[in-house]
């Protein structure tokens, strides 16, 4: 990063330990802590970060990671729960995988090599079989209320480590099913919202975070008007002693000026190593597109974000299963591995907590010969890293992967336990709105204390 | 909350049953497997599928068959018992839902069970049908632990008095106001700072009253007039001024949670919603009295009314209780219609009350004296309304809703509509009896059919004649009457029941409609038969014995003035509220509002004309340590203009605002449709689609521009009577590195250029226009110094001289 010198620079360090809390929320004078600054967790934390890689569109569980042998014996066969419908095996093999022997399917060869890593959830459920409703229940817990996304919840719970970055970033989010409202804050202040980087389907090789370039500008000229803003905002400061919101303003335009940089730096990919690239396939078209988002998402959790999000749409295949579940999972396949390869490496797979899955699954039954239909009663969900235990699996489905049955985990469920990875007790972490304490959980939530490492 | 899981549900039905002290009925004999089983599948069956003509909440019962609880099922309706236990062939209900019985027509009518469905209810009654919804549960008694007695002494629940207040220093206080504040600063031994300056004051005077800031000519006159009565001319002037009911129009439409879309996982557009926006911007440029403004938006289309414009009015009012968020794709209409309900109480008690009563929903409130049971009392009014929020089927909307047709005034429209309905109906009929000849049957006696064919023929030509006259009459343009969003009272109106813990299909005892005993002692009004009585809740509500909805009134209308407010959560008046800075003061501003018939502009123009806001923002070492916070008003808080204001200001000074009032939405143009699904106009909304006033720009939930967004526009799902306001790298990097902003900032380096011809002229008017100061002469020396070094180009260097100002500190705060 540049290191800038400028005639407010001395007054701006010396200031920066007490000044940051007067930035975000002005009006709320007695919280005069700094919303940024990273905060005590409720007890030691096991995660740092999240990478959350949210599959939109429902991934079919029986065909990747939830192995059904009854599904195969029962082919073509109808259920109890649905006498219209026939069973369908999955088209796709399945084998043990690692020391641990986890079953997962030939669709994620790559992932399948750090099967020691994965905790399988094969016990989750949701509420409805519908997307917009679990999308959102997913990222916030609720669908019947507006609610803070769970990544603002983190935020707000653990600040971020990097002051020169927002705390909470998601990558390409879908602008339907629920929209901003997945990444919004709700009541809390609007500082803990998701920072959005590109919108859904805009290629990721030119994009950003809005207004983060002057295009007619060069950095230089833009430091000469920034100076002569800065003058204009000191001259206003001095004149009215004790004005914590013009310090805010101040602090608030070297910040964004770090920034400018800042984001380009992690951004930039180009000086990763051409092997790192190839790794997480980017070039290839198959796997580039969410090859770079799995490499920003690292290095965003190394830069200190919090909360990092990245999107792959989409899962809804009611049909041409074989074809499309194929693709998807050759898209996210390597670049997965690359990503938890990358991390160990690093050593920062201990502490990054890496999630994976939708907002539900699929029906073990056919439909229109090559597809299959929502199922919010059954499906599954992966971790790694962060403090979970590697190479196992919690929770069932019955037979035929139609509803969980045990170790069951529903999203609220998820969600106290990734809060309580963080080192945050869900029942804790409250915002006093409206005259009540709201949370993350509302009145729900179990922590899966059977998958901590 | 309410959880969809069904086993969830039987568990806390089950959890309930001591709640409810069960002594008599099934559930004590019914095997909890059994149980399980009938709240899992047969009880949703139920409700989803027949409620909604055989149950207590049918709007009217069929058959004289209710179908929800356990002796209507037994007993049976007009053809009888509808089940007989363990012999589901013999059980009426099994014949009909599978239409197998001789006379009685298959049910449900237009959604027939599925298979599934039908082997469930039939595996039920071969159990016995184990049912565990006796109407003795509907009169066991909810129990509750409130006290009211002690609930209301508390301070806001108690009428507002008022006091004489008692000051030491004589000759400051130029009003009441100033009194009761020198009164409470005396009381913490401190004083107000000192008068603000003219032009300080003329700034925040025009920023308050109408969102943007004076011209450098009317701060011109003003700080040269010497009358005494100055500011009162500009404060009248202003308050007269269209600008205003944009201004507070818009603090309104905060609290009401304005938008003009479902929001939520659908997001359906609201294409009449801009209706309401152009009746509170009018309500408030006509200065109607607040307790008006609230009969009309909870119960306009009950009031009595002169004539079809002000009938119409009233309907758009009531587009308030319309206007929440949606879940749209929602299976369960009871569970949609409760979480409506649930919304509307939300509303109402909040935005005019500050009191939260929808904390109570599935339990007593914890911290306020509002029972669970008062919740359902209030929920009756509601469950007996109709919300009218017009969106059309499909694309995952389950719940269809119609619109309101407004009545006209203009005869010539009334005329056209009803002539083109008389002729339709004309001929629909002749067509009809034509048709009937028609097809009518060959007679067999020969005598007649000569004249029986003749006449069958002709019937034939005027079939095709008339159905051809059809076709063109259907595609005649008439006129076509206004709709809009709102309310109408349900056609069988009547009080809903207890829920437990909020599950709405866990019914209780009755609750009878009323109001919270916490704030009225006296009975509740009764309810004409046939009304939902909205509108006595209504009265009850703007009633000057309503200890809050005054004080609230008044509380928001001094937030809007001085940054705070007295109470500074202004939404929240209960136990987890804070407690007013000054008591004697709030009181003081209730009564006088109820005194002055509730009329807002009063109440601005007496706290403008008070010395208190006429103070300086200016820091003031004696008064900032005993109050830091400035709680109790002894100088003028320093605030941050809203998006609005800093987004008009720019157009404005850029000569690019367009002042003339918006008309309807471009939500209207692209009608009713999910958005959430149309990433073009996603686009267009996020940029900010048009140069009126901020007021007039599409409000889309999740949609906010971005502009709007970044400076900390209300969330338009939410009740919000006080903006966040924070600080963030983003506004920085807007105003730095925005094309738009840019843009606007070469659209007032054109007008210096144009207005001023030299260089020192230009940047003082640079800076009147912008900040409403001249520049000072080393201000002077750096933008200079600054113009010359960033580029040759003239118009280059004014336009980054001026975008400086747009991003200076200075530019969008008020002293």
């Amino acid at each position: 990063m540049h290191t800038i010198h400028t005639p407010s620079r001395r007054h701006l360090l010396k200031s920066l330990s007490a000044g940051f809390g007067y930035m975000a929320f002005s009006g709320i004078s007695a919280q005069a802590n700094n919303p940024m600054a990273p905060r005590q967790s409720h007890f030691p934390a096991r995660a740092k970060r999240v990478i959350f890689a949210c599959m939109r569109g429902g991934p079919s569980h029986v065909d990747t990671f939830d192995y059904k042998p009854a599904l195969s014996r029962d082919n073509g066969k109808t259920t109890a729960q649905s006498r219209n419908r026939k069973l369908m095996e999955s088209p796709w093999c399945f084998s043990q995988h690692g020391q641990s022997g986890l079953w997962i399917s030939e669709l994620f060869p790559h992932l399948a090599k750090h099967a020691d890593n994965l905790c399988v959830l094969n016990g989750m459920y949701a509420d409805v079989p519908s997307h917009p409703e679990c999308f959102l229940q997913l990222h916030t817990g609720s669908f019947q209320f507006v609610r803070p996304s769970m990544g603002a919840w983190v935020s707000y719970g653990l600040g971020t480590e990097n002051e020169n970055l927002p705390g909470f970033i998601t990558i390409s989010p879908p602008n339907r099913v629920g929209g901003a409202q997945n990444y919004g804050s709700a009541f809390l202040p609007a500082f803990y919202q998701g920072t959005r980087i590109g919108n859904f389907g805009q290629s990721l090789k030119d994009v950003s975070i809005d207004n983060l370039k002057n295009t007619g500008l060069s950095r230089s000229q833009q430091r000469k008007q920034l100076d002569l803003v800065q003058h204009m905002n000191h001259d206003l400061q001095q004149r009215r002693e004790h004005n914590q919101q013009i310090e805010g303003v101040i602090e608030s335009y070297e910040l964004a000026f770090r920034m400018q940089s800042a984001v380009p730096e992690v951004m930039n990919i180009d000086n990763e190593d051409p092997k790192t690239l190839a790794d997480y396939g980017i070039g290839d078209q198959a796997t580039d597109n969410f090859g770079r988002q799995c490499l920003l998402a690292r290095r965003y959790a190394e830069a200190g974000v919090r909360f990092i999000e990245i999107t792959h749409a989409n899962w809804d295949q009611h049909g041409s299963l074989r074809a499309k579940l194929e693709s998807n999972c050759t898209a996210v396949d390597q670049p997965l591995a690359a990503l938890l390869r990358d991390l160990k490496q690093r050593g920062m797979l201990e502490d990054t907590l890496v999630v994976w899955g939708g907002e539900f699954g699929r029906t073990p039954h056919v439909k229109k010969e090559d597809g299959r239909d929502h199922n919010s009663s059954g499906f599954t969900f992966w971790m790694a890293g962060g403090g979970v235990k590697g190479g196992m699996t919690h929770g069932a489905t019955d037979e035929h992967g139609i509803s969980a049955v045990e170790g069951r985990v529903h999203f609220h469920d998820l969600h106290a336990t990734i809060l309580h990875l963080l080192g945050l007790d869900h029942e804790r972490l409250t915002y006093n709105y409206a005259g009540r304490d709201f949370r993350l959980t509302d009145v729900y939530g179990h922590v899966i204390r059977d998958i901590m490492a | 909350m309410i959880r969809r899981n069904p086993s969830v549900t039987a568990f806390v039905y089950l959890t309930a049953g001591w709640l409810f002290s069960l002594t008599t009925g099934w559930s004590e004999e019914i095997p909890p497997n059994q149980l399980a089983f009938f709240e899992k599948h047969v009880r949703p069956l139920l409700a989803n599928h027949c409620y909604s003509c055989h149950s207590d909440d049918a709007s009217s019962l069929k058959a004289n068959l209710r179908l929800d609880t356990s002796e209507g099922i037994l007993n049976g309706g007009n053809s009888g018992p509808a089940i007989i236990p363990r012999k589901p062939n013999e059980s009426l209900i099994i014949q009909v839902v599978t239409g197998s019985h001789a006379d009685l027509k298959k049910m449900p009518p237009k959604m027939p069970l599925t298979k599934t469905e039908v082997s469930l209810l039939r595996k039920w009654i071969t159990m016995g049908a184990p049912d565990p919804r006796t109407t003795k549960l509907a009169q066991t008694e909810v129990q509750s632990s409130i006290d009211y007695e002690a609930g209301r002494t508390f301070w806001a629940f108690q009428a507002p008095k008022r006091s004489q207040p008692e000051v030491k220093d004589k000759k400051w206080a130029r009003t009441a106001i100033d009194r009761y504040v020198l009164a409470g600063l005396e009381g913490i031994k401190a004083r107000p700072v000192r008068d603000a300056r003219p032009a300080t004051l003329l700034r925040r005077a025009y920023y308050d009253l109408t969102g943007l800031p004076p011209t450098p000519e009317q701060m011109k006159t003003f700080v040269e007039d010497e009358r005494p009565d100055a500011f009162a001319r500009v404060v009248d002037e202003l308050l007269a001024s269209p600008q205003f009911g944009e201004r507070w129009g818009r603090h309104w439409m905060d609290v009401a949670r304005y938008a003009e879309s479902t929001g939520m996982e659908r997001n359906f557009t609201y294409p009449t919603a801009w209706r309401y926006r152009d009746y509170v911007i009018k309500s408030l440029n006509e200065d109607k009295p607040f307790n008006q403004f609230v009969r009309e938006q909870i119960a306009g289309d009950l009031l009595p009314a002169k004539n079809a414009e002000l009938e119409s009015e009233q309907l758009v009012a009531t587009a308030f209780l319309a206007m929440g968020p949606k879940s749209l794709n929602e299976r369960n209409k009871e569970i949609f219609n409760m979480d409506i309900v649930d919304e509307q109480i939300d509303v109402t008690t909040r935005a005019f009350m500050g009191l939260t009563v929808s904390c109570a929903r599935c339990h007593d409130h914890k911290f306020d004296p509002i029972s669970q049971m008062d919740y359902y009392s209030m929920a009756g009014f509601f469950t007996s309304t109709k919300t009218h929020y017009g969106t059309g089927g499909g694309n995952g909307n389950r719940q269809v809703s119609t619109l309101i047709p407004l009545s006209t005034n203009d005869p010539s429209k009334q005329e056209a509509i009803a002539a083109h309905k008389q002729q339709m109906k004309k001929l629909q009929s002749d067509l009809a009896k034509a048709q009937k000849i028609a097809k009518s049957k060959r007679p067999n006696d020969q005598n007649v059919i000569d004249v029986w064919m003749e006449k069958r023929d002709e019937a034939r030509e005027q079939v095709t004649l008339m159905q051809k006259r059809l076709k063109n009459l259907r595609g005649k343009k008439v006129p076509k009457l206004d709709q809009t969003m709102g309310v109408s009272d349900h056609a069988a109106p009547k009080d809903t029941h207890f829920r437990m813990r909020g599950d709405v299909a866990q019914r209780g005892p009755v609750a009878r409609r009323g109001f919270l005993p916490v704030i009225s002692k006296n009975p509740f009004p009764a309810i004409p038969e046939k009304q939902s009585g909205r509108i006595e809740l209504a009265n009850w509500i703007a009633s000057e014995d309503n200890p809050l909805t005054a004080r609230v009134t008044a509380n928001r209308v001094w937030k809007h003035l001085f940054g705070e407010g007295i109470v500074r959560t202004v939404d929240n008046f209960g136990k987890t509220g804070e407690r007013p800075s000054n008591s004697a003061l709030l009181d003081y501003l209730a009564t006088r509002l109820v005194e002055q018939k509730w009329s807002i502009k009063s109440m601005v123009r007496e706290i403008m004309l008070s010395r208190t806001y006429q103070l300086s923002s200016e820091y003031e070492d004696e008064l900032y340590h005993s109050d830091p916070d400035n709680r109790l008003f002894g100088r003028m808080h320093h605030r941050r203009l809203d998006a609005e204001a800093i987004r008009d200001t720019i157009l404005f000074v850029s000569g690019q605002l367009d002042l003339r009032p918006g008309k309807g939405s471009v939500l209207q143009e692209i009608g009713n449709t999910n958005i959430g699904q149309n990433t073009r106009i996603q686009a267009e909304l996020r940029s900010g689609p048009n140069k009126k006033r901020a007021v007039y720009q599409p409000v889309v939930r999740n949609l906010a521009p971005d502009f709007m967004k970044t400076f900390d526009f209300a969330e338009s799902s939410i009740i919000v009577g006080r903006r966040d306001i924070t600080t963030v790298p983003t506004q920085a990097l807007l105003l730095m590195n925005s094309k738009a902003i840019n843009n606007h900032a070469g659209r007032l380096a054109e007008r210096i250029l144009k207005e001023a011809d030299d260089r020192s002229e230009r940047l003082k008017r640079a800076f009147n226009l912008t900040l409403c100061r001249e520049p000072h002469s080393a201000e002077r020396e750096q933008f200079f110094a600054f113009m010359n070094e960033i580029s040759d180009d003239e118009l280059e260097q004014w336009t980054l001289a001026c975008q400086t100002l747009f991003a200076s500190a200075e530019f969008r705060y008020l002293e």
